[in-house]
């Protein structure tokens, strides 16, 4: 247990050396500020608007960002230790493989935490102090939601991240597979469920269709994140087919939860049976 | 008790590449021993076996009379030093930082580490990030790595591959140091120059198998090289040829003044007399069979066999 606290204090550490957190955080803070001014910007306003379209827009940015930002931090983070020759000389240290993983990923998870909240919660912060509109009670509930479910769609990716990073032996290769599932993930998946309705005029089972948007982790993040606001049925599109039916908040984390845990389980389990 | 590290009948393959067959091996307390051979002759395989990294196929391995990959392996990997043969430390890291981490997961304070870095001559260099140290210094890096925690068993590979001579004589004293302590060491090599007199034992190994095992001058006597002889003398004249004749040996010259005779190694002193006897001689040099002609001669024998079994 001692070995994966070192791991994970490391591995933190590095992240702030390196300015992943300083650089994460930063982005965030500035993102959301420049869309809560902008957001409605479409509506022929500037200046902060709604609570709810700021939520909505920045959910909509931070589904593709999010994961991405995850995928680059740790992609490399077995492999890379592998090509280093630092994984054989680990090895022979008194730490299993399973511990360098769980060590390793919690100080990731730690960082991308940090700099989620961090960024967001400043950016929160300022909308209260300098928007009129806005109070800070009304802020509170809907952006520790966001905050909460980017964080769990952050860790989600990471899991994914470790997973490619225990199934490559090559650094190369484990970047373009984490390019690949962002892309799968993030962008063509949707596309394909829309093209799915599309092609079926809508004739798929409802079931399924629910099947297939749960199955997915950033579409689990949007509908954390549209259902429940009004803008949410003409910024969502296709999720309004499901939104009426009115998931809890609490199921949706759960997937989510299992999104980071399945992954992770898998990449420790493989990565154990490693023979050399 | 008695053996750092026992192999017995060890062989691993990777699917069907057999990397080391059938090895047998001992190591006794305080020895150092040479594990010599070519690129893929299975060193750094019986490396990993030891370290309890690799599962042997086959056989036994034993180290300080614990199954490496058994239940005892976290308590016994904090008295095995290891440096890898190719390990480029983290980058973005100090020296010292890098040393601290390692030290910590050894489970030994941080301070020794520090002290480490001094003893190895990183002191001047210990808050400068690894991406400027020199080849020579990360080796160096490497060593105090492996030294952490007072090894009984120091397991090196090719630690002096790409240094220059003063940094690989370092490496060489260091050994030696650790020696006259009684630790125990394992050391791969294909570099020859230089590395025999810091050996008590050598094992040879070619295609995974063990060719040689014992100190250098069993080996000697196993590979029964013929010596080289050289005299330096005031004149050319008939009366060594004839003292070398009476042997049944016979001199060329290299020079107007200088000959060279092989001889085995057996006859020395016999030479030797008969050259001291001549007066006009006036220097004389004897090169037993080097490490080197050892190792070469030993593969030469290891093809040889290749192509029996073929």
């Amino acid at each position: 247990m001692r070995e994966i606290g070192i791991v994970a204090a490391k591995e933190f550490r590095d992240g702030l050396r390196n300015r992943w957190v300083l650089a994460t955080t930063l982005a965030f803070a500035v993102l959301a500020i420049a869309l809560a001014w902008f957001g409605a910007a479409a509506a022929g306003q500037v200046g902060f608007t709604r609570i709810s379209t700021t939520i909505v827009s920045l959910a909509s940015l931070a589904v593709f960002l999010i994961p991405l930002i995850a995928l680059m931090m740790a992609y490399d983070s077995i492999v890379g230790e592998d090509e280093k020759g630092t994984l054989l000389l680990l090895m022979t240290y008194p730490i299993s493989r399973v511990g360098l993983l769980v060590g390793k990923f919690l100080g990731h998870a730690a960082m991308l935490a940090l700099s989620t909240a961090l960024g967001f919660g400043i950016a929160a912060l300022v909308i209260g102090l300098v928007a009129e509109e806005a109070a800070f009670a009304d802020l509170v509930g809907p952006f520790s939601l966001f905050i909460g479910s980017a964080i769990l769609l952050g860790w989600a990716f990471l899991a994914l991240a470790y997973l490619i990073s225990t199934i490559t032996r090559e650094k190369a290769r484990a970047a373009g597979l984490a390019l690949l599932a962002w892309f799968v993930l993030v962008l063509i998946y949707d596309l394909a469920l829309l093209g799915l309705l599309v092609g079926t005029e809508g004739r798929v089972d409802q079931g399924l269709f629910q099947v297939l948007l749960l199955i997915n982790p950033t579409d689990v993040f949007r509908l954390v994140n549209l259902t429940g606001f009004e803008e949410a049925a003409a910024a969502s599109g296709m999720l309004s087919v499901v939104a009426e039916q009115e998931f809890s908040v609490g199921r949706l984390m759960g997937i989510l939860a299992a999104w980071t845990v399945v992954p992770l389980a898998a990449a420790a389990g493989l990565f154990a049976a490693r023979k050399s | 008790m008695n053996s750092v590290v026992r192999l017995q009948q060890v062989s691993r393959h990777f699917g069907k590449v057999r990397a080391v067959i059938d090895l047998d091996l001992e190591l006794a307390p305080g020895e150092v021993l040479g594990l010599l051979g070519h690129n893929g002759a299975g060193k750094s395989t019986t490396m990993k076996m030891i370290l309890g990294v690799l599962a042997a196929s086959s056989g036994q391995v034993e180290v300080l009379g614990e199954n490496p990959r058994g239940r005892a392996a976290g308590q016994l990997r904090l008295k095995l030093g290891y440096l890898p043969e190719n390990v480029s430390f983290y980058d973005n890291l100090s020296g010292q930082e890098v040393l601290r981490y390692f030290s910590r997961l050894k489970r030994i304070p941080v301070a020794t580490a520090d002290h480490l870095l001094e003893r190895v001559g990183l002191g001047h260099a210990a808050r400068r990030r690894v991406r400027t140290y020199s080849k020579g210094m990360r080796q160096r890096l490497g060593l105090a790595q492996a030294l952490l925690g007072e090894p009984k068993l120091l397991l090196l590979d090719e630690p002096t591959v790409g240094l220059d001579p003063i940094a690989t004589r370092d490496v060489y004293d260091m050994i030696d140091e650790l020696r006259a302590t009684g630790t125990s060491v394992i050391l791969s090599s294909h570099v020859l120059a230089g590395v025999e007199r810091h050996l008590d034992r050598v094992a040879i190994l070619a295609n995974g198998r063990l060719q040689a095992n014992g100190t250098i001058d069993e080996l000697r006597r196993q590979a029964d090289l013929p010596l080289r002889i050289r005299a330096r003398t005031g004149g050319v004249n008939g009366t060594i040829n004839e003292r070398l004749a009476a042997l049944g040996l016979e001199a060329r010259p290299v020079r107007d003044d200088l000959i060279e005779l092989e001889a085995p190694a057996g006859r020395k002193l016999d030479i030797m007399r008969a050259l001291l006897a001549d007066e006009d001689v006036t220097d004389v040099s004897v090169d037993s069979p080097s490490l080197e002609s050892l190792y070469t001669h030993f593969n030469r024998l290891a093809d040889v066999a290749e192509d029996q079994h073929a």
